[in-house]
């Protein structure tokens, strides 16, 4: 094992450590400290000025499970992420083929798609209050044309967090889209040709040919959109603040709530390490079968 | 194509675009016009610049534009210097440890700064940054997307240069600096162009940190503003939210080729 007593080789690990220690100090102080002191923090019990917090184990998440609303939260959470993972990629993909194809108005096209990305996503939400207001705003005005009553779409349980996942939609499809776009160029353009000269039909061409191809980018994007269902939660603080009754609180809501409205930090920990527990696991997969070709070539 | 089915596609396309755009167009008709006129959608009613006027005296606004200017701008800075280091020890350094370092690093791509504000919140309070900009963009600093990033720009530098400035006589901080950074020019861009719009955006987090007008970014300012305690009509909401969404917007509809290819170079990694 010559290989690393040479000076070279030495110095090589010194620079090395030494290039990578602000970073990793960064990160420790950030990411990976934070996370070891959430799940030691959510063992422990809520501090009052009588009863300081003591140990009590699993007592939080035993707490968690029996919360009604923790379990209303999830399943909106599951709800939004089902909702919104397809529906805002199946439309990226639509907007990619369309933004790809020769067609008119092609750039106006792709800014309008893409526009929504650049926003903010609070002032997002401004804008969606526009159309969802009762009585003033754009859907209803639409409703009333047609003899419809109106409708109080943020503010009823039913269609809270549908109104909550359009705006999610309309944001995330663009964003998506360039993906799409980026991978759309890279087809070589004589599998069209060879499939123009066979008499395939424009949609047996999609089907058997472009879909598979953007297969690696689909899953890519899947996974970008797991993340972002739990991340994309700003617009409730203008839209709904997770009412009514909880019919539109998302689990980061939720955290943040916990810790920063009721000053329940164990509890929020608690719900803190469920959330990266999942987020664990969306990345495990990721790492050993989607795509460890492309991430660690 | 026929002729017909290329119709349909544009035609699809094109309402499409345009029902994706409405919400922007609708707020800024709402900005121009009197609150009963906006939303009677009366399209002969005069145009009018009030709730500019009654929006830019609700809040310090020039301060939220100052305080979100300097945040992206620290955020960018810290990010450069750190994920430059940092990716060129993964890219072009060969040592012990290195990878699982990477793998930690890579890990962070799923621990994200959002989920774990509780205990960030009390990091920054312990090291005394509450309520400063230095506090809402330390936790991205070290961002390991950066990182990535900067590691396959350099991985792609011909090995050649390096040898070359080693003959040269440069140390190795020397061939970073002048050969890998310049090579690294358009990765650098496009990862500015998405650290920006990513931190102009962003609210959760500084929505936590900070407390005062002095250092809240324009996001935080505009929900504030927008709360309804506050009182203000949809009109002054959607000047307000004009004029906030207004500097990157503009900066996108000229900047529109750089902002996609920074989102696709970003993208695919």
């Amino acid at each position: 094992m010559q290989k690393n007593t040479t000076p070279e080789h030495r110095s090589n690990a010194i620079y090395g450590w030494l290039l990578l220690a602000p970073a990793a100090v960064m990160l420790s102080v950030f990411a990976f400290y934070p996370s070891i002191a959430t799940l030691w923090s959510s063992l422990f019990s809520r501090g009052t000025r009588r009863r300081p917090s003591e140990f009590i184990g699993l007592e939080n998440y035993a707490d968690l499970f029996a919360d009604p609303t923790f379990w209303v939260v999830v399943q909106n959470n599951l709800f939004y992420a089902a909702v919104t993972i397809p529906v805002s990629i199946g439309i990226a993909l639509a907007m990619a083929l369309w933004a790809n194809a020769n067609i008119s108005a092609r750039s106006f096209v792709r800014t309008a798609y893409f526009t929504p990305t650049v926003l903010p996503m609070i002032a997002a939400a401004n804008l969606w209050l526009f159309f969802y207001t009762p009585g003033l705003g754009v859907l209803d005005k639409i409703g009333s044309l047609f003899g419809l009553p109106s409708v109080n779409w943020l503010g009823q349980p039913d269609t809270a967090l549908w109104a909550v996942v359009i705006v999610t939609i309309w944001k995330e499809a663009g964003f998506f889209m360039i993906f799409y776009l980026a991978a759309l160029q890279t087809i070589p353009a004589d599998l069209k040709e060879a499939a123009d000269i066979e008499g395939a039909s424009r949609w047996t061409y999609t089907r058997r040919i472009v879909l598979p191809l953007l297969m690696p980018t689909t899953l890519f994007i899947m996974v970008n959109a797991m993340i972002n269902s739990v991340k994309l939660i700003d617009h409730l603080f203008i839209l709904t603040k997770g009412g009514p009754s909880d019919a539109s609180k998302l689990i980061l809501y939720y955290i943040w709530e916990m810790a920063f409205a009721f000053f329940d930090a164990p509890h929020a920990a608690a719900l803190t390490i469920l959330v990266l527990t999942v987020l664990c696991i969306v990345a495990a997969v990721q790492f050993f079968y989607l795509d460890k070709r492309t991430h660690y070539q | 194509m026929s002729k017909l089915s290329h119709a349909l596609d544009s035609l699809g396309a094109i309402v499409l675009a345009i029902v994706w755009v409405s919400p922007l167009l609708f707020a800024f008709w709402a900005a121009f016009h009197t609150t009963s006129d906006a939303v009677n959608f009366d399209l002969l009613s005069a145009w009018t610049l009030d709730n500019f006027r009654t929006a830019w005296a609700g809040a310090p606004w020039l301060r939220y534009f100052l305080n979100t200017f300097l945040l992206v701008t620290i955020v960018l800075i810290g990010q450069f210097f750190f994920t430059t280091l940092a990716g060129f020890a993964f890219a072009k350094l060969q040592f012990p440890g290195k990878d699982l370092v990477f793998i930690l690093v890579l890990m962070q791509l799923f621990i994200l700064p959002e989920v774990l504000i509780v205990e960030n919140y009390a990091m920054v309070s312990r090291l005394g940054l509450f309520d400063t900009l230095f506090g809402v963009g330390m936790p991205y600093m070290a961002s390991a997307f950066g990182i990535f990033l900067m590691r396959q720009s350099f991985k792609s530098v011909p090995i050649e240069l390096h040898e070359a400035a080693r003959i040269e006589g440069c140390t190795l901080l020397g061939i970073l600096w002048r050969v890998y950074v310049p090579l690294a020019k358009p990765t650098y861009l496009a990862y500015a162009l998405v650290s920006v719009s990513t931190h102009w955006n962003n609210f959760l987090w500084p929505l936590i940190v900070t407390n005062s007008p002095d250092t809240r970014p324009l996001t935080v300012g505009l929900s504030i503003f927008g709360a309804p305690e506050n009182g203000v009509d949809i009109s002054v909401i959607s000047a307000a939210t004009m004029m906030s969404v207004a500097p990157l917007l503009i900066a996108f509809l000229v900047f529109q080729r750089q902002f996609v290819q920074a989102f696709l170079r970003a993208g695919i990694k």
